[in-house]
């Protein structure tokens, strides 16, 4: 049902002020990418980040480093929603309100307590404390949307499933696990678009022994190097577009989550 | 099946435990001064003491960046509710593909990672010679918090009645009052996690406010800690603001979610 009354030209000052802070912002990243310092046209910036080693070996370590903490957040994850969807497994809403919990905790003190643990424990920062840390941020990314969407599933199917005959596992590959899989894309996405673009997270965790892409970009607008860095998040964009249009943008929002 | 549920606790509990660890560890620290970690010099309230009276200069900043926190997640997510609300009931009475255009760049700021928009932002200001501070920052949490206010509001328009609306102005109501008296009361509660969702994320952003503060010495909790991190030595009241956060979170959701817990409670019965 729609309203009968014409009120669309109140998003008017909505789509001006998106026009002006996200569109815009955008184009320019574009612009300066392109240009020298000068205001010349160039295509150096671009070409640099194939060129220099420096750029496109942080880009492949931020690449393989957030698919593997994608992969690590899924593997600890999933079973962790599925027991906590599980009305036999877990009664307890309060055990799923303490996974989640953390989300609500700002990233850097959480990260910051996990650093010192480990320098407490005196284990030595690289690319272990990285990948133990990231896992340990953004877990509750991954349980919660999975936890969503198998505590909202109809259980009449799984029932259907074991009354014809499959046996348990059957029915968690054919039928629960392919229902569950828009929660696991968007937990893909809630993981693995800000790993591969942090760059104080990992920064912290690894005593900035190991240079993320993003703390590349970072150290070019540091250093007033605005055109490179522009090119280089550029690049970032595309990584990130690619990512979207393969595990779908739609859904990906949590809708607060206060269970 | 007795096995199996034993099991499954454990090892919720084993990942609960590893989640929780370093937050009950820096919680445990927080009452006692040592200045090497995991030093145990005994039980003391000193670095809440220190915090709450800013007795060092380091824990007089840690406060004022708190409150710098707060006080622009709270301006950021009130003007983020009053656009991205009138913007929802704009979008809901829009159609083809205008509305699907600004849906499609109402997505963006969300799917963007943070250091996109932080450095897209910045290059906005510079471009627009636009001096970088407060007002900058404000302006970029307002760009990434106004969608999640529109998504909110989005789905309660489209439950709601359209004829009471209608009614209002027949019944002789100015569309002001119709808006103010009918429309936004409707819309409330989308209104409120909307709200709810701005001041956290805003709460919770490190990159954009990083790259969109300018150089005047602006410091919220984020960028706080981060230039703690680099200098090498964390300031000790850290610990105990970090406890109070956690503990205050714990309640407020605690609360939150109190009457799930009762309507649960029976239906397991």
């Amino acid at each position: 049902m729609k309203l009968q009354f014409k009120r669309s030209s109140w998003a008017g000052p909505y789509g001006i002020f998106l026009l002006l802070f996200v569109i815009l912002p955008l184009v320019l990243v574009g612009a300066y990418a392109l240009y020298d310092g000068d205001g010349h046209f160039t295509l150096a910036n671009m070409a640099a980040f194939f060129t220099d080693p420096k750029f496109s070996d942080s880009f492949l370590l931020s690449l393989e480093i957030a698919i593997e903490n994608t992969l690590i957040c899924i593997l600890l994850g999933y079973p962790a929603a599925y027991i906590l969807a599980n009305k036999e497994l877990n009664r307890s809403a309060v055990t799923a309100l303490l996974f989640i919990l953390p989300m609500w905790i700002n990233a850097l003190m959480r990260t910051m307590a996990t650093a010192e643990i480990f320098a407490v424990l005196g284990v030595r920062y690289g690319k272990g404390t990285l990948l133990f840390g990231m896992a340990y941020d953004y877990l509750p990314f991954m349980i919660y949307p999975i936890y969503n969407i198998l505590s909202k599933m109809d259980r009449s199917y799984s029932e259907a499933a074991q009354d014809l005959g499959a046996s348990p596992a059957t029915v968690f590959r054919k039928v629960t696990l392919p229902l569950s899989l828009p929660g696991v894309m968007s937990g893909v996405m809630m993981v693995f678009m800000p790993t591969v673009s942090t760059f104080a997270i990992s920064e912290i965790l690894t005593n900035n022994k190991i240079q993320l892409f993003g703390s590349v970009i970072n150290e070019q607008f540091n250093n007033l190097m605005w055109n490179q860095g522009a090119a280089l998040s550029f690049m970032m964009l595309i990584i990130i577009g690619l990512t979207t249009v393969i595990f779908g943008g739609d859904e990906q929002v949590s809708e607060g989550g206060l269970v | 099946m007795k096995a199996k549920k034993a099991v499954a606790q454990a090892y919720l509990w084993l990942i609960l435990l590893i989640l929780y660890a370093p937050i009950i560890f820096i919680a445990v620290f927080s009452f006692t001064t040592a200045k090497s970690l995991g030093n145990w010099t005994g039980f003391t309230f000193e670095l809440y003491r220190n915090l709450f009276t800013g007795a060092s200069s380091d824990s007089a900043a840690l406060m004022s960046a708190l409150k710098t926190t707060l006080l622009i997640a709270l301006t950021a997510s009130v003007f983020s509710t009053a656009l991205g609300t009138l913007a929802a009931i704009g979008i809901h009475n829009m159609r083809g593909r205008s509305k699907a255009a600004i849906q499609f760049v109402n997505n963006i700021p969300m799917l963007n990672p943070d250091i996109i928009t932080g450095v897209s932002l910045f290059l906005l200001f510079v471009f627009l010679h636009f001096s970088q501070g407060y007002v900058t920052v404000i302006l970029a949490h307002i760009t990434f918090c106004t969608p999640y206010v529109v998504l909110s509001v989005l789905p309660k328009l489209s439950q709601m009645n359209p004829n009471i609306y209608e009614a209002a102005l027949d019944l002789g109501a100015t569309p002001s009052q119709a808006l103010w008296k009918v429309l936004i009361p409707e819309l409330r509660a989308g209104m409120l996690s909307g709200f709810i969702l701005a001041f956290t994320m805003s709460l919770d952003d490190f990159a954009v406010t990083f790259f969109t503060r300018g150089a005047v010495g602006l410091e919220t909790l984020s960028t706080y800690i981060y230039a703690d991190s680099r200098k090498g030595g964390l300031t000790p009241e850290l610990k105990p603001m970090m406890t109070i956060i956690f503990l205050a979170v714990l309640v407020v959701l605690l609360l939150v979610n109190l009457n799930n817990f009762r309507k649960e409670k029976k239906t397991n019965r």
